[in-house]
């Protein structure tokens, strides 16, 4: 009963910290703009199916892709085991499931998570490998150190004790099982406790286990069978109010990220409507200045392009925190190749990090001034220049992140808002308005060529 | 081949009562870079070999606005499109023909909100297009037999549009082996001139973008990197005199090679 007690304030307890981040994360993504996308919605499934469910993006590296289906198709599968422990947790029963009959499904599921769980356990272990051994270069650069670096070790590291938890409680389980059945099938009396341990499941993985708890007592086997129990559950738990807070939370987001995808080719950036309005009415040699409607003084003045956080939109947010800093986009950079400042991987994590001390400092459910903002503070003007916008950072993202368009963003907020720019861009500018062309010639000249053509 | 070839201009063709069937939109490197204009050339004698009735805009034309956009300035971009949409929509245009990735995608995907609807196509595709409907035969020009090519994707054709196909197979009707490099198609390597670089010096790094691509095409043996923008052309070229192959290895766009092969330069 106490155990019962204790379990349903564990499971409350982690599901309030959840509930809590979730909420925040929520409200801090709903700073962002608006941008519509709610159209086309087969299109929308059909990408989410193929590239999170489908993890299409994942294999084109096919050593990571692969082991990363088996720890996600094992994820999701052995959280059936898990609703068993939870069930079993409060309701003081125990392998509940096996008491529902059809034992042979029951066997047959419990031998599959074995499985999955030991392939899951040897996947980990070569991310941990690959991660900290080999030098693979993405996981080490700049932005992977501290916090970052720390967090994808944690995760796997729990992931590993997690399985070997399960597995453990599985081999305690088979070998009390066995005993209490020898016991009984010789007469001897059995405890009400042991006499819990009804034969059910099969163990193809644990069986492996088996020597390193067969020497001990029943009494020593139950409180180890206990132990790994509580541990793995608790384990869970602490993984779900982390999870959150880390760029693990990937496994929840990348299904909505994906659905809201940027369904155009990559190559269209979509035109600011604001400024077609305007553009419209200095083309028009009719139109009449004092015609428009007298602007609204409480409408907040139009900004154009981004400087914080809050500029972008909700989905470029969305992104932030789907991103999985795996940093396939940064790997693919030309400019980060050549050594340049610029990472994508970075300008996702900038705009989360910085998204979080914006949400910690609203007031009244507004941003409020600390004298920081995205461009600068975490985003230097000198990354943003050395993007050649060539979308191989979303072509590689395996969860349909698009960087591009904030760094777009963060220059329209350069060029229209501060005029600020590299002078070979000014006179870039300059040129196109004057002579209709980015170099300095005469529009007159735009037919040269073919006056050589026959000459 | 010396024949003599009138290019009209669309004021002509509109004054003499035709409508033509594309207009080539030449492009502001086309009209103006020396190499580029090479390129156009090689254009404007396909089109005419092919009996395609066109035009050009010639003084009338104006930069499609895309460096301005990729730079931030959406206000400039603005405006020079909604004034080539103007010209464009004036004289009923309703097939384009680039010969640069950059006006391609720009007219393609961020003009029809703007008004200018519009079917565009890169010169590469209109190529493939009038050698796949016998407008075109090549057979009498220079032979590539022996030769290696490789050819380059432009980002602005490839990964933004998707575009791989059309410009294989029209180098494919050249008697040349097409070999492919490391990172090719969706996973090509940028020249690093989009995005406005074209336009500034590179941000300090270890290396420049052009040489890193560069390295790749030689890595595959080629003699021949072909390119389908004349920006990526620019870059290549650099790239080959930074590693001295300029003596060995060309960089031609697949217009050009088309038109050797067709003996029409
Ligand atoms: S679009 Fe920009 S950030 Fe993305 S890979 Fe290309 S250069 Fe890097
Ligand atoms: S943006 Fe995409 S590719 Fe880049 S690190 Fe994040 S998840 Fe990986």
């Amino acid at each position: 009963m106490i155990a019962q007690i204790l379990f349903l304030i564990l499971l409350g307890v982690s599901a309030f910290f959840f509930a809590r981040r979730i909420g925040e994360i929520r409200r801090n993504i709903k700073l962002g703009r608006d941008i519509d996308r709610s159209d086309n919605s087969s299109e929308r499934w059909k990408t989410m199916f193929m590239v999170a469910i489908g993890q299409s993006k994942m294999v084109k590296r096919p050593i990571a892709g692969i082991l990363h289906i088996l720890v996600y198709v094992g994820f999701i599968l052995i959280n059936i085991e898990v609703l068993e422990i939870i069930i079993d947790g409060l309701f003081g029963t125990h392998r509940v499931f096996a008491t529902l009959g059809a034992g042979a499904i029951y066997d047959f599921l419990i031998g599959c998570f074995e499985i999955l769980a030991f392939l899951v356990l040897v996947a980990c272990v070569i991310f941990l490998v690959r991660r900290n051994v080999i030098n693979i270069k993405r996981f080490h650069s700049k932005e992977m150190t501290k916090w970052p670096k720390s967090d994808a070790n944690i995760i796997l590291v729990t992931e590993v004790l997690l399985m070997f938890a399960l597995l453990s409680m599985n081999a305690t389980d088979a070998i009390l099982q066995e005993r209490a059945a020898t016991m009984m099938a010789s007469g001897q009396e059995v405890s009400e406790t042991l006499s819990h341990y009804i034969e059910a499941g099969s163990f193809p993985v644990s069986a492996w286990l088996v020597p390193l708890y067969d020497g001990m007592s029943v009494d020593a086997l139950m409180t180890t069978e206990r132990f790994m129990w509580w541990f793995h559950i608790i384990g869970i738990l602490g993984f779900l109010v982390y999870v959150p807070y880390s760029k693990h939370f990937h496994i929840f987001l990348a299904f909505p990220n994906t659905y809201y995808s940027k369904l155009l080719p990559k190559g269209e950036l979509p035109n600011m409507e604001a400024v077609t309005n305007e553009v419209k009415l200095m083309l028009d040699p009719n139109a009449d200045p004092f015609a428009a409607p007298a602007p609204d003084p409480d409408a907040a003045p139009i900004k154009f392009g981004a400087k914080d956080v809050q500029d972008l939109t909700w989905k470029q947010l969305f992104d932030s925190y789907t991103c999985t800093e795996c940093g396939r986009c940064t790997s693919v950079c030309p400019a980060n190749q050549t050594g340049k400042l610029l990472s994508p991987r970075k300008i996702m994590m900038d705009t989360r990090d910085r998204l979080d001390e914006v949400g910690k400092g609203l007031e009244n459910g507004a941003p409020k001034d600390d004298g920081k903002s995205l461009l600068r503070d975490y985003i230097s003007e000198e990354e943003l220049w050395a993007c050649t916008t060539c979308n191989a950072c979303v072509e590689a993202c395996p969860v349909n992140i698009d960087p591009v368009s904030i760094i777009i963003d963060l220059r329209r907020h350069l060029i229209m808002e501060e005029s600020k720019s590299p002078e070979s861009i000014t006179a870039m500018f300059n040129n196109v308005e004057n002579n209709g062309a980015p170099w300095a010639f005469p529009a007159a000249d735009r037919g040269k060529w073919i006056e050589e053509l026959n000459s | 081949m010396s024949e003599y070839i009138k290019v009209p201009t669309m004021a002509e063709m509109m004054a003499s009562g035709e409508v033509p069937e594309v207009l080539f939109w030449v492009g502001c490197s086309g009209s103006f870079d020396d190499r580029a204009k090479k390129i156009t050339k090689a254009i404007v004698k396909i089109l005419h070999r092919a009996g395609v009735k066109y035009a050009v805009l010639g003084a009338e034309e104006s930069c499609t606005g895309d460096p301005a956009k990729r730079a931030g300035n959406e206000f400039l971009f603005q405006m020079q499109a909604m004034q080539n949409i103007m010209v464009l929509n004036g004289y009923g245009v309703k097939r384009i023909v680039t010969g640069c990735p950059h006006c391609f995608n720009i007219m393609k995907n961020e003009y029809p909100e703007l008004g200018g609807n519009y079917e565009v196509l890169h010169h590469t595709q209109f190529i493939n297009e009038l050698i796949k409907d016998g407008k075109l035969q090549i057979t009498d020009g220079k032979s590539f037999k022996g030769k290696r090519i490789t050819f380059h994707d432009p980002c602005y054709l490839g990964r933004a549009n998707d575009v791989y196909e059309a410009p294989r197979e029209a180098l494919q009707t050249l008697d040349a082996e097409l070999v492919e490099m490391r990172r090719c198609k969706s996973k090509g390597l940028c020249c690093g001139a989009g995005g406005a670089q074209m336009f500034k010096e590179a941000e300090p790094g270890n290396k420049e973008v052009n040489v890193e691509r560069t390295e790749d095409a030689l890595e595959t043996k080629a003699n021949v990197i072909a390119t389908g923008c004349p920006f990526c052309n620019t870059m290549m070229t650099d790239g080959v005199k930074n590693f001295e192959k300029e003596g060995s290895v060309e960089v031609k766009d697949i217009a050009e090679l088309i038109a050797e092969a067709g003996d029409l330069l």
